[in-house]
């Protein structure tokens, strides 16, 4: 028998087909179908969403889910868990596990585990070179027969120029996306956060933002270069955005992310050398923090990624400079996306979503983020004017580096379905 | 005797946050310890069955046996814990080593730390009185109240003073100090050295930062020299020793622009030949052995301060 789903008379958000209206959503056997006959509409699971708004379930293509190899960190089942619980039906896993992922033996156990034990869709990809040294190409070809839908070191920029550009030039020849980490080592030997006033202040030691710029403009040049589509992970600079915007406006091949925690903490947050508040790249100045919000708004910046970095409790207790780089975002992403963004009145909130779920899916080609006939019934039902206290004990991630605990968001995820069945209830993982 | 002294403060982390009054009442007490030992009256029985730790996870002579002789000097127990003897070489965590010495009962922790805000984190973890004996390139309150100390035997008032300090300004927990702790008491500021060591981001702290040595110098009331330390975090920041020599060293010419009576300090351990001229060094204009011996009774005053807010007792003072 089929199974059939109805989600009634909620306001409906698709932006990837311009879709903004109270209206009900239809899904049979996990796919979207645009209505039911009226016998199946005696066998559906009838879901009462007036008041909610339906979108597509939420895309993240940047989480570390730390399986295998540092799994009291997270797993596949825990991070898919968070994912689902933050109203994500996709995430893209960065490949620096333990083993990395740079062989297809590796991302063969990833998929048989995430076959065996994720609630939501969870995509793996492969390191750009061995061991992500940034010396040798890895093998490329292989390792998306065994299913990366990208390639990255993420966390480990390539810093030869010569390795990235073949790399790249590969990675086109299989039409696999790469996204960098955009940094020049060189500049941030020993570096803990941004440079600037605050690092002076602190006598930490400086991150300057002109290494992620340089890494940036490097890549828009090989992108030129190359036709290779290059993607710049959790962009923190005003110059890199600006630096973007001109090479997307020429045609370049490249776009961008921002993750929540950037656009909404700044060095300043600092101040008392709380470990929570670091991560790679560190948080910048307000002028950065403003630039990429306008970089959102006019779409230089593709999408929002958490860079979700789950670290445990006692690695984060420590010296700040002893402490490791990283903090989760996935069960507060939308809440704190719609907080900075939607009501702060910056974007609507058609074009949030729009920023959480097809956006990202298109850069790596994804079928996910839409609520189009025919895909994936995948679908995230919130209140986007809830507010709640983070509380970061009661996360579904084994981690509990948030930020954001303790602060009060706007923004509820009531329901998350994957293909056609509900992973999420709103309190409970269901799946 | 008792003189009406107020301090709530158990910990000191930061010369920030301490008000002038505050800073004065420092004074006050280090004042009244140096009457006491120049009266040849070394001992005072404040600490008297307390157990200080200096926790020194860096290498230091000065400061440690500063420390040391403060705690004696005011009838403590001591220990010391360097940091190639403490069990953080064998894994354990900063905070497991201070919880274990507060189990220890351990009534204060002196620490030296490569970690920036490191005794801010401690200060979280124990609820005993934490001093900070510097901490990577943030802070190192002691050493800067003690060269306030000194400016202010010399000048009685450190309001409108032109102070210069010169040297690694960006590695340099003692300029962010000192920085900080001369203006609140009213003086003016400059820092000075070579561009990548003194980075004009500096001026947000309200400093002039200069990269000339004689407008820096010119009209000074006190010069500070820091040490220069190329072996370590500033092989990339300027070309050679000799070359910060010919640009920035201190010597007898080069001290001669400052304002006439103008003093030299160092925190120390000094370079010869190096940030100053050995014969500088030593002259009368010199008070670097004088900020030495301050160091005792400026961190007697805090110990006994910090303590006597911690058990909630009324600050006594020697006669």
């Amino acid at each position: 028998m089929s199974h059939i789903l109805w989600i009634k008379n909620g306001r409906v958000i698709d932006p990837a087909n311009q879709r903004d209206a109270v209206g009900d959503i239809f899904a049979v056997d996990g796919k979207i179908v645009d209505s039911i006959s009226k016998a199946q509409e005696a066998d559906a699971t009838l879901v009462d969403a007036t008041g909610l708004v339906v979108a597509p379930g939420l895309v993240d293509i940047h989480v570390h889910f730390r399986d295998p190899g540092q799994t009291h960190k997270e797993d596949i089942r825990s991070g898919s868990e968070a994912a689902a619980a933050g109203g994500f039906t996709s995430v893209v896993c960065m490949p620096n596990t333990s083993p990395v992922c740079d062989n297809a033996g590796t991302i063969q156990r990833i998929m048989d585990q995430v076959e065996r034990e994720a609630v939501v869709h969870v995509y793996p990809t492969g390191c750009l070179t061995v061991g992500m040294k940034g010396e040798q190409l890895a093998p490329t070809g292989q390792l998306k027969k065994a299913g990366v839908i990208a390639m990255t070191d993420d966390g480990a920029c390539v810093q030869s120029n010569e390795i990235m550009r073949r790399a790249v030039e590969y990675a086109k020849m299989f039409d696999l996306p790469i996204m960098d980490h955009c940094q020049d080592a060189s500049l941030t030997e020993g570096a803990v956060m941004n440079e600037g006033e605050w690092s002076l202040r602190l006598g930490l030691q400086g991150w300057p933002k002109a290494a992620e710029d340089i890494i940036v403009a490097r890549n828009v040049i090989l992108a030129e270069l190359t036709g290779a589509h290059i993607h710049m992970q959790h962009i923190s600079s005003a110059t890199s955005v600006d630096i973007l915007r001109r090479a997307i406006d020429r045609g370049a091949t490249v776009s961008g992310e921002a993750s929540p925690h950037h656009i909404e903490f700044t060095d300043a947050d600092l101040r008392d050398y709380d470990t929570v508040f670091k991560m790679n790249p560190p948080l910048r100045t307000d002028a950065d923090r403003e630039s990429l919000i306008e970089g959102l708004i006019d779409g230089t910046l593709a999408c929002i990624a958490t860079d979700h970095a789950p670290h445990s409790p006692t690695e984060k207790d420590r010296e700040f400079d002893a402490a490791p780089f990283g903090i989760i975002g996935l069960e507060n992403s939308l809440a704190s996306s719609l907080t900075t963004l939607y009501h702060d009145k910056r974007l609507s909130l058609s074009e949030v979503v729009a920023l959480l779920t097809h956006k990202g899916a298109e850069i790596c080609k994804l079928d996910a983020g839409t609520l189009s006939t025919g895909a994936p019934a995948d679908i995230c039902l919130f209140n986007p004017d809830e507010e709640w206290t983070v509380d970061a004990n009661k996360f579904f991630s084994k981690s509990r580096n948030c930020p954001w605990h303790g602060r009060t968001l706007k923004g509820v995820v009531k329901s998350t379905y994957v293909d056609g069945r509900q992973v999420f209830d709103g309190q409970s993982i269901t799946a | 005797m008792s003189q009406s002294l107020s301090w709530n403060r158990k910990d000191l982390i930061d010369v920030e946050p301490l008000s002038r009054d505050e800073v004065e009442t420092i004074f006050t007490a280090a004042t009244a310890f140096k009457k006491a030992m120049e009266a040849d009256n070394m001992k005072q029985p404040y600490l008297n069955g307390r157990t200080v730790v200096n926790l020194f996870l860096e290498p230091s002579t000065r400061t440690r046996l500063a420390f040391e002789v403060a705690a004696s000097r005011l009838s403590a127990d001591t220990i010391t814990v360097t940091g190639g003897a403490s069990s953080l070489t064998k894994g354990e965590t900063l905070r497991d080593t201070a919880r274990n010495m507060e189990a220890l009962k351990a009534d204060i922790i002196i620490m030296r730390h490569s970690a920036s805000g490191a005794p801010n984190y401690l200060s979280k973890v124990v609820d005993i009185p934490v001093i900070n004996a510097g901490d990577g390139a943030h802070s190192h309150p002691t050493q800067a109240l003690l060269d306030a100390f000194t400016l202010l035997e010399k000048f009685g008032s450190l309001d409108g003073k032109r102070i210069t300090i010169l040297g690694d300004i960006l590695f340099s927990r003692v300029a962010r100090s000192n920085i900080i702790c001369l203006q609140k008491l009213g003086a003016k500021v400059t820092i000075a050295g070579p561009s990548t060591l003194v980075p004009k981001a500096f001026e947000a702290m309200g400093v002039t930062v200069s990269h000339k040595l004689q407008p820096a110098l010119e009209g000074a009331d006190a010069v500070m020299l820091l040490r220069i330390q190329h072996e370590r975090q500033t092989a990339t920041h300027f070309p050679s020793i000799g070359e910060y020599t010919s640009s920035f060293g201190l010597n007898k010419e080069r001290a001669s622009w400052l304002k006439p009576g103008a003093i030299i300090m160092h925190p120390g351990p000094i370079n010869r030949g190096v940030e100053i001229d050995s014969e500088l060094a030593d002259s009368d204009q010199s008070v670097i052995l004088q900020q030495v011996t301050n160091g005792i009774v400026v961190r007697m005053a805090i110990l006994h301060l910090c303590s006597c807010a911690y058990h909630k007792q009324a600050i006594e003072l020697p006669v």
